[in-house]
């Protein structure tokens, strides 16, 4: 049974609630902004930009806790059940999986300094587009939260394979980009560490499109045919479940 | 214990409506719903208390061990021995400690010997957890006891005519939450000897207590499933919005 969104005769528990998805849909958007201003540093080699990324971390940092305090007493004060409850608990949830997707945005931020050129790198040119597919997945995986709406959860979840996939292909590249220039090989592995950053963004944003689906629904997601590839392994194997 | 289409009606108008539910000895059950909503009343079908109010009308199968309760030969007085209540409000005799829980055997020849009696006496207290606290003043009248004490004789007090089923209306919203954890952990307890059906407006209770939950509405049963997916996953969207608070 869904959450019908209506209101509950103790309207002091609709304010909680609402103000918790204002928290969490403030947290989905600075982590969002956290990402494309730390990818936007990396191409321009913009240093104030991402230092920016940095310190803003603290902003999403607070957030989180100022979410999981009105969790925890939220469920303390008005013992919530059915949707109410799952609800709640994926709030609790997802503040600690997008303060991680802050993480890693500030982690792609603080290796700027170090790549003074992505141009000269040839694998770098996938990175773009591979950090605006995990950027959307964020979006629409907090979108799917505001919404509650398992089915764009779901999506959420089918598309994290395309970060995979684009992963996979810069490994490859990037492998082969070091052994023509072991010159480069310490931006190259930098390179791989931003690659590797933005393929866990997309598997967090799939878990908090999970918690979407679980909270709407109250069953888990199903799972998802990963149609992993052994041959992959010998490389490396992304992170997913 | 079996109940299939069970209507009542208080003259004209239909308080139950069609409902059919089984209550087993493994679990304990829990009927609740908004004030008016007929679980009490259907609990009180369960051991014919209704046959006390003239205007109440019973219609449907309600069947102990495969016996029809509301069959003509059915002796009302055995049956309210094999299905015990307790109420809201505690209601001991004003007898002795002992006494009240002596009375049921007596009447129903349950002892043959003041041994037995005092055995079933003390079994009876030790099971329903008051037996440490009043070993000592049994004679004692039963009225004197604090109001948790006084719930817990009467429970014992039903156990100790050996009933199958025990019915309980409310049974701790008259007590304060030290009291009514001493009762739910009797409940926990007695679960497995006895079917018990537990009627309360308290949530987190049926939560905490029951195995089974039902949710009765306007006279209907709404929903009644295993109470963990009742509390975090209904089905009908009527106990979503009572069990949240969005009722009304």
């Amino acid at each position: 049974m869904p959450n019908s969104g209506t209101e509950h005769t103790v309207k002091a528990f609709d304010t909680d609630i609402n103000e918790l998805r204002g928290m969490v849909a403030e947290i989905g958007g600075r982590s969002e902004q956290a990402i494309s201003k730390a990818m936007r540093a990396l191409e321009k080699h913009d240093l104030k930009l991402a230092e920016e990324v940095v310190a803003e971390d603290k902003l999403i940092d607070d957030l989180e806790k100022r979410i999981d305090d009105l969790t925890f007493q939220t469920i303390a004060l008005r013992a919530p059940m059915a949707d109410d409850l799952r609800e709640l608990i994926a709030t609790f949830k997802i503040s600690g999986v997008v303060e991680r997707i802050g993480d890693y945005a500030k982690n792609i931020a603080k290796r700027v300094p170090v790549i003074a050129s992505t141009h000269k790198l040839g694998p770098a040119s996938l990175l773009p587009s591979m950090s605006n597919v995990a950027s959307e997945l964020v979006r629409d995986s907090l979108e799917a939260f505001a919404r509650r709406d398992a089915d764009l959860a779901l999506d959420v979840s089918e598309r994290d394979q395309i970060v995979d996939d684009f992963y996979t292909s810069i490994f490859r590249s990037v492998i082969t980009y070091m052994i023509e220039n072991p010159k480069d090989i310490g931006e190259a592995a930098h390179l791989l560490f931003i690659a590797k950053n933005l393929e866990r963004i997309g598997d967090h944003a799939t878990n908090v499109a999970e918690m979407v689906y679980f909270a709407a629904k109250g069953e888990p997601m199903p799972e998802r045919d990963r149609g992993e590839n052994p041959t992959d392994l010998i490389e490396e194997p992304t992170d997913g479940r | 214990m079996t109940t299939r289409n069970v209507d009542v009606f208080y003259g004209e108008k239909q308080a139950i409506k069609d409902v059919s539910i089984d209550v087993t000895m493994d679990n304990v059950t829990a009927f609740i719903g908004p004030s008016g909503c007929g679980k009490s009343t259907f609990l009180r079908c369960l051991n014919r208390m209704n046959d006390t109010i003239p205007i109440a009308r019973v219609t449907g199968d309600i069947t102990l061990e495969g016996e029809d309760i509301y069959a003509p030969k059915m002796d009302v007085v055995q049956l309210r021995a094999r299905v015990g209540m307790v109420f809201q409000k505690p209601n001991p005799f004003p007898k002795s400690i002992y006494d009240n829980i002596a009375y049921g055997p007596r009447i129903h020849g349950l002892a043959s010997s003041k041994d037995e009696l005092d055995n079933i006496v003390e079994t009876s207290l030790q099971r329903a957890g008051l037996w440490g606290e009043v070993q000592d003043r049994l004679q004692d009248s039963g009225t004197a006891l604090s109001g948790g004490q006084q719930q817990r004789l009467c429970i014992a007090r039903a156990i100790a005519v050996d009933p199958e089923v025990i019915l309980m209306d409310e049974p701790c919203s008259a007590l304060d939450p030290i009291a009514t954890a001493k009762i739910e952990e009797l409940i926990h307890e007695l679960r497995g000897k006895y079917a018990i059906v537990i009627v309360t407006h308290n949530m987190q209770q049926a939560a905490r207590v029951s195995q089974r939950t039902a949710f009765f509405h306007l006279g209907t049963l709404v929903e009644y499933g295993v109470t963990s997916d009742i509390f975090t996953n209904p089905t009908e969207e009527k106990t979503r919005d009572y069990i949240t608070g969005r009722y009304g």
